[in-house]
């Protein structure tokens, strides 16, 4: 691979011929990077292009097959995250590294070396808060992680970071799980961190990311890098392009809103969070056949809750659910399933599948009490397969096989997964939190068509989302939840941003 | 009074061998390991514990045989359920299944040729008590401060496990590997070396628990010498929420209700005996249901988050 321009610093880090693979996959394919100091570099590439995995063994996590490594000129042998550690290079996993027992100190402090066997935890919380203050990073280091909202989780993790002085940093898709609000801040610690000649390698699945955080590009596809731009040379149409190897449309086409009979309506329904506090405080909501209804919000104001009351998952403390007219308030489940609503849930790991089945069993999870999956207490494994094999092939999912388990697949495809499957067992209500979170651009179009086919196929959808564009782009009318209460209700065309985001922040709406 | 210093006496004595179970058990569990060898590593304790100080005359040999032999099946089961990743339960099991066997097995072949080869029934050097001047004489505290010195070290043993546990580095690196072994390996800790560590550890404990049996509670070998107390720590490890300072509370029960149920047949009331001999178990029954009871109240979990997952790196 020729570098198109080195930038104004020194070379940090060179990963040269890289290859890896898993059962099945070529997940790195002869890889080449480089990293300037002072530089932010994004990578960019389809879920399962390999992102992560390249990311792994520059932090010691994965072993390569082949290829070498220099850190600073010199041949680095990485063989553990702790050797990575000691060459500067940290890294914010995709999935967070943090103990949830554990206090935010010592989460921050933990593996570190040269740390004193009896540590003073009340100097690294000095240490903490300092660092806070120079980023602006607010979390409190008293505070236990499973405390923690995962905005602040993510603060964790960057100040951990910080912490060890790491001077290479490598973050996994930081802004899938954040608001707006949060992604800016972040932008701006990582414009400090580069101000300061430390150097970033940043992925993410968001265009506009990609052009106000990075000095450079490069794109992966199946494990092989195919482009390399500067920044300021290219736009998102061109990368998207890049990455999927197609054009990408960034619209998606609807029929005209023709709305049914009411299907779902919630009258007054109150819910409590995990932590026994009120988090739905009467809400009322209608949702018509044919209708995509977008529920618009900060994430935490009863989303989550929203969803699972619906869906059976969590009990109404009060107030009436009503399907099709029917009373299913506190249903189960079961019964909920079988009235045809189908959820993607928030938590796609550990509500949306199971990753130690494979990938056809958790398609065939809804269907396994009714033909042709069954037959009486019977499972047919031919038909899970076809079943399987032919829904793989609808929404693209991709993987080794259908017999892989599912917690092999790349984020992006265990999503993809489980819309296959609810999108299947739905036959009145889909209930969506966040469907296209962590999905790249080709599979969010994808996830967005689905959506709106559902729509024209007269079921009604429920589709949170905390970005203003899929709601503008795909929902019929939007709802903004705040502090468990619905501030306004409108049809979509007329909702505009500013009014949004005033609601959103718990605004009155003028009469 | 008398009768209260005595019963706190036989209380402390029976709870030694418990409370170095518990905290040998408790270290282990902390790194994600669950050891259900103990009953049989206990039997082997006291075993090569017996027939050490009885060849040899040392106690302190005996002390290192029986913690070298604990720690060597402990080290099988980290081999087993680490590298191998097998089953911890079967892993488990397997090995009180053996350790049992083998005891009563070389219990029938490490005797003098005067006894047959057999080691019951022979005495051999034992730690007897020894008082500490001054406390050792007040009442009450008399039975905390005559007792024998592996007792002493014991209660040494617990603020020591618990300012490891909680305030030092290797606690807190521990915590993390039983906790969520992907972030403990992803933050620069050996995961596969600290089970094994802690799991061996934990095993030598568990070892010296047996030789403190045979060596001072009830000394002497006799077939089935640990009368499942072995079990018993499993269940002092959950009602001390995986929380070394509380292992004392645990162990007090048990062994308190010892001494009641040796007083009382010594006394020679109509309950039955085998009711009596019964009661260790009814209560890690009731402390079970207690405890789970408890912990769905208070929605708190004491266990270690990743307890009985084996743990590989690139296998997500
Ligand atoms: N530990 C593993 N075992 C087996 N296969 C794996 C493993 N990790 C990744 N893979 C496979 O390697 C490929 C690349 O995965 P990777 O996680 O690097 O993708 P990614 O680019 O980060 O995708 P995403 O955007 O969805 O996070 C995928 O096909 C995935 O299924
Ligand atoms: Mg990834």
């Amino acid at each position: 691979m020729s570098d198109p321009q080195a930038g104004a610093g020194t070379r940090l880090v060179e990963m040269r011929g890289i290859r890896k693979s898993f059962p099945g996959v070529q997940a790195s394919d002869d890889v080449c990077l480089s990293l300037d100091s002072g530089e932010v570099l994004a990578l960019l590439g389809e879920n399962g292009a390999g992102k992560s995995t390249l990311m792994n063994i520059l932090a010691g996590l994965y072993h390569p097959d082949a290829g070498q490594i220099l850190v600073r000129g010199r041949a680095a042998r990485i063989s553990s995250p702790r050797d990575a550690a000691a060459l500067g290079i940290g890294m914010v996993h995709q999935n967070f590294m943090l103990v949830d027992s554990m206090s935010v100190a010592e989460n921050v402090v933990l593996g570190m070396k040269g740390l004193p066997f009896v540590p003073d935890l009340r100097k690294v919380k000095a240490g903490i808060r300092e660092l806070s203050e120079r980023y602006n990073l607010r979390v409190d280091p008293e505070a236990y992680v499973w405390q923690l909202s995962v905005g602040e989780q993510q603060r964790v993790e960057i100040l951990k970071l910080l912490y060890r002085r790491a001077e290479i940093l490598i973050l996994d898709e930081p802004t899938a799980v954040l608001t707006p609000q949060e992604s800016a801040e972040l932008n701006a610690v990582v414009r400090r961190m580069r101000s300061e000649g430390k150097a970033a390698i940043f992925i993410t699945h968001k265009m506009e990311e990609v052009m106000t955080f990075s000095d450079r590009v490069m794109v992966l596809r199946r494990g092989k890098l195919v482009a390399e731009r500067r920044t300021a040379d290219t736009d998102p149409r061109e990368l998207a392009r890049l990455m999927v190897g197609r054009e990408v449309l960034f619209c998606v086409d609807k029929r005209p809103f023709s709305p049914g009979d009411c299907v779902l309506e919630l009258e007054g329904v109150r819910a409590e969070d995990e932590r026994g506090l009120p988090a739905l405080d009467g809400l009322d909501l209608r949702l018509r056949s044919g209708e995509i209804l977008g529920i618009a919000g900060v994430a935490g104001n009863g989303q989550r809750e929203l969803a699972e009351v619906i869906t059976g998952l969590r009990p109404a403390t009060a107030g009436r659910i009503r399907l099709k007219g029917r009373d299913v308030t506190n249903g189960s489940p079961l019964s909920l399933i079988r009235s045809g609503v189908g959820h993607v849930p928030q938590d796609r790991s550990s509500v949306g599948a199971v990753g130690d089945l494979s990938v056809a069993a958790n398609l065939a999870m809804k269907g396994y009490r009714s033909r042709p999956v069954s037959v009486g207490p019977v499972l047919r494994p031919s038909r899970i397969l076809e079943l399987a094999k032919r829904l793989i092939a609808a929404f693209g999912i991709a993987t080794p096989s259908p017999q892989t388990r599912v917690k092999f697949l790349s984020g992006g495809n265990v999503q993809k997964t489980i819309l296959a499957r609810e999108i299947g067992a739905c036959t009145s209500l889909l209930v969506a939190v966040y469907p296209s979170r962590g999905l790249d651009v080709g599979a969010t179009e994808a996830v967005r068509k689905e959506l709106v086919a559902q729509r024209d196929a007269g079921r009604a959808v429920l589709l949170v989302s905390e970005d203003l564009e899929e709601l503008a782009q795909v929902a019929d009318t939007i709802a903004v939840l705040f502090e468990g209460r619905v501030m306004g209700t409108f049809p979509a065309c007329e909702a505009d941003p500013e009014t949004l985001g005033l609601l959103m922040s718990g605004a009155k709406k003028e009469a | 009074m008398d009768l209260v210093s005595s019963i706190l006496t036989i209380t402390i004595r029976a709870g030694t061998s418990l409370v170095i179970a518990t905290i040998g058990e408790i270290m282990t569990e902390r790194a994600g390991i669950l050891n259900l060898g103990l009953e049989g590593i206990m039997m082997m304790g006291a075993l090569s514990a017996f027939a050490a100080a009885f060849h040899t005359g040392s106690l302190a040999f005996a002390l290192l045989a029986a913690a070298a032999v604990g720690a060597a099946l402990a080290a099988v089961h980290a081999f087993l359920t680490v590298t191998m990743r097998a089953n911890q339960v079967v892993s488990g099991l397997s090995i009180t299944l053996f350790g049992s066997g083998l005891a009563s097995f070389l219990g029938q072949r490490l005797g003098p040729a005067a006894n047959n080869r057999r080691l019951v029934g022979l005495s051999g050097p034992r730690f007897g008590q020894v008082k500490i001047p001054f406390l050792g004489d007040l009442p009450v505290l008399r039975s905390v401060f005559d007792q024998d010195l592996v007792t002493y070290a014991v209660l040494l043993l617990i603020p020591l496990a618990w300012f490891y546990l909680y305030r030092t580095r290797a606690g807190l690196w521990l915590r993390s590997v039983g906790e969520d072994p992907q972030a403990a390996d992803a933050m620069g800790i050996d995961v596969a070396r600290t089970k094994y560590a802690y799991t061996i550890g934990g095993g030598l404990l568990v070892g010296l628990g047996g030789a403190h049996l045979s060596l001072a509670y009830t000394p002497g070998w006799a077939e089935n010498i640990t009368g499942g107390r072995g079990w018993i720590v499993i269940a002092l490890v959950i009602f001390s929420m995986w929380n070394p300072a509380r292992a004392i509370w645990g162990a007090l029960l048990f062994g308190g209700i010892n001494a009641v149920q040796f007083r009382l047949q010594a006394a020679g009331t109509d309950i039955p005996a085998s009711f009596l001999n019964m009661l260790p178990y009814l209560a890690t029954i009731a402390v079970l249901v207690l405890m789970t009871w408890w912990e769905t109240l208070s929605k708190r979990v004491g266990a270690p988050a990743s307890l009985g997952v084996a743990y590989m790196r690139e296998e997500k």
